[in-house]
């Protein structure tokens, strides 16, 4: 089977779907009434983006939120990371608390956020990091722990002292973990960012979504629905683009090398 | 002054014990009262059994490894810490791989605070001595295995050591690829130092080949096999340089040394291997 003919079957099923939706919908007011109409839908989404050009707002909320919570938690993961993996006496004494706060189901911390940082954007943004931080802090970690011995022994036998080891081995070993948990990372800021604005705020894609809710407009839950899901595959791929362009002395498995 | 004081690098009496980690009642005697010193400008060979200790003997010459006893003397001075006057060449990949050829090469230069624009020089002037040049920015997963240890051998080769420790560098390499290292050693070992030293540098080569031995040694050292490796035999290698390693090893002289050096390394690689069968049963 060909890309093309793979891609049709692609737009196929979707258009499938759509139209199944669509004259479900019109058949009966029960499920235009759980499931919205296609048509209003893209309607919705039409008038966000052109004609009452409001949404951009929002998502700017949100992508702030999102980029925000992924730069804190990936420099803290890193630090912490970096820390204890060096430091055997800390990372002795803090694992059973790290392992508490990582097993925590962390969207609890939600309304506690809310009452310290307010309902502006850096509740949501702290409850992200909680999410980033861990994923960054653990692959940091291993990232340490699993530099070869002997890329290390040639290092230091070549001369290299504390600083120079890990700014030359150790950061670039963990950082390799790092971008490879970058994807998961990045996901996860943007889940706390919409979990955060859907608990309690005034702005952004989870609001909008919220006060639809409120007012049982399912048509326009589905469009934020929509529209978060694109948003993610736009970050996915630049999460993406710039591993490759980041990544690019790991080699591909199964690949040969384009000289 | 006496004789141990001149040596490059004396090993004195050492012995190195290992406590099992999971079990610390466990000892096993890895090196025992082993002596051997390598002069200026000499290239000493150390044969023995696989899982001899021979790896051992050298992480301790380089400062890597503190030995339960003994001492070792660099240049008269005992030593403490990292040997700082040796470069180590390793069995296994020891490049870093992310960073390019180039970068891997001038990483000790870097380390000590050369110029960049120096640094970027002298690379390039290594990487292409030892015939990479056009290869600066490939990551070592791009580079065969070959290429690999010849990245590795300038890395070490660049700082100028007096010091060269090798361990089995070439093991992992095919045959032809391997004499063509071995020569291009010979030859960047007797190419005379940038500090003008007349001295040259001394290298103690770690190898479980005994062809490999001879035709790159002025003397090669047998190991007995493990427990408690020591060496148990010396021989003077009186072949003429310059040598071709590819060529050397159908001399009569050559064929002849093999032998002698044989008879004493078989009994070793016999006991070692009766103990390696032992182990896994």
């Amino acid at each position: 089977m060909n890309r093309l003919m793979l891609r049709g079957w692609q737009v196929g099923l979707l258009v499938a779907i759509l139209l199944a939706w669509h004259l479900a919908a019109n058949g009966s007011d029960t499920v235009a009434f759980f499931f919205g109409k296609p048509v209003e839908v893209a309607q919705r989404l039409w008038r966000w983006f052109v004609t009452d050009a409001d949404i951009y707002k929002h998502l700017w909320v949100t992508l702030l939120e999102t980029l925000l919570a992924f730069v804190i938690g990936t420099l803290a993961g890193l630090g912490v990371g970096l820390w204890l993996a060096l430091s055997p006496f800390a990372s002795a004494v803090l694992d059973p608390y790290l392992k508490a706060a990582n097993a925590m189901p962390r969207v609890i911390l939600a309304p506690i956020f809310a009452m310290w940082f307010g309902l502006g954007i850096w509740s949501k943004v702290a409850l992200a990091v909680t999410l980033v931080f861990f994923i960054v802090f653990f692959n940091v970690y291993q990232g340490v722990r699993e530099v070869s011995p002997v890329v290390l022994a040639n290092a230091r036998m070549l001369g290299a002292n504390a600083r120079q080891l890990m700014r030359h081995v150790y950061v670039p070993s963990a950082m390799s973990w790092v971008f490879s948990s970058l994807h998961t990372s990045v996901g996860l800021a943007f889940v706390g960012a919409v979990v955060g604005e859907y608990l309690g705020s005034a702005s952004g894609v989870g609001y909008l979504i919220l006060q639809a809710e409120g007012s049982f407009d399912i048509n326009t839950v589905f469009a934020g629905i929509v529209l978060l899901t694109v948003f993610a595959l736009v970050l996915d791929g630049l999460v993406g683009l710039a591993e490759r362009h980041l990544m690019k002395w790991q080699p591909s498995s199964g690949q040969t090398e384009k000289l | 002054m006496n004789a141990s004081s001149a040596a490059a690098l004396d090993l004195q009496d050492i012995t190195c014990i290992f406590t099992s980690r999971d079990a610390p009642g466990q000892r096993y005697t890895a090196v025992q009262g082993a002596s051997l010193a390598v002069a200026p400008g000499e290239f000493v060979s150390v044969v023995g059994p696989t899982g001899c200790g021979k790896s051992t003997l050298l992480n301790v010459g380089a400062g890597l490894l503190a030995p339960s006893s003994g001492q070792v003397r660099v240049f008269g001075q005992a030593l403490a810490g990292l040997n700082r006057r040796a470069g180590y060449m390793f069995q296994t990949e020891s490049l870093m791989p992310w960073k390019t050829a180039l970068d891997n090469v001038i990483a000790g230069l870097v380390f000590r605070g050369t110029s960049a624009a120096e640094a970027d020089r002298l690379g390039r002037a290594w990487l292409a001595r030892v015939g990479l040049a056009g290869f600066e920015d490939r990551y070592p997963h791009q580079l065969s295995g070959g290429m690999r240890k010849r990245v590795a051998m300038a890395q070490t080769l660049i700082l100028d050591p007096d010091i060269i420790l090798m361990d089995e560098p070439f093991s992992a390499l095919d045959v032809q690829t391997r004499q063509l290292m071995e020569n291009e050693l010979l030859d960047l070992w007797a190419a005379p130092s940038a500090s003008g030293s007349a001295q040259g540098r001394a290298v103690l080569f770690i190898t479980h080949d005994l062809d490999e031995a001879i035709a790159l040694s002025d003397r090669v050292v047998v190991l007995s096999a493990g427990p408690a490796t020591r060496p148990i035999g010396e021989f003077a290698i009186d072949l003429p340089r310059p040598r071709n390693v590819a060529e050397i090893r159908n001399e009569p002289r050559f064929v002849e040394l093999h032998s002698r050096i044989w008879a004493v390394l078989r009994d070793e690689v016999l006991k070692g291997y009766d103990q390696q069968k032992r182990k896994a049963a």
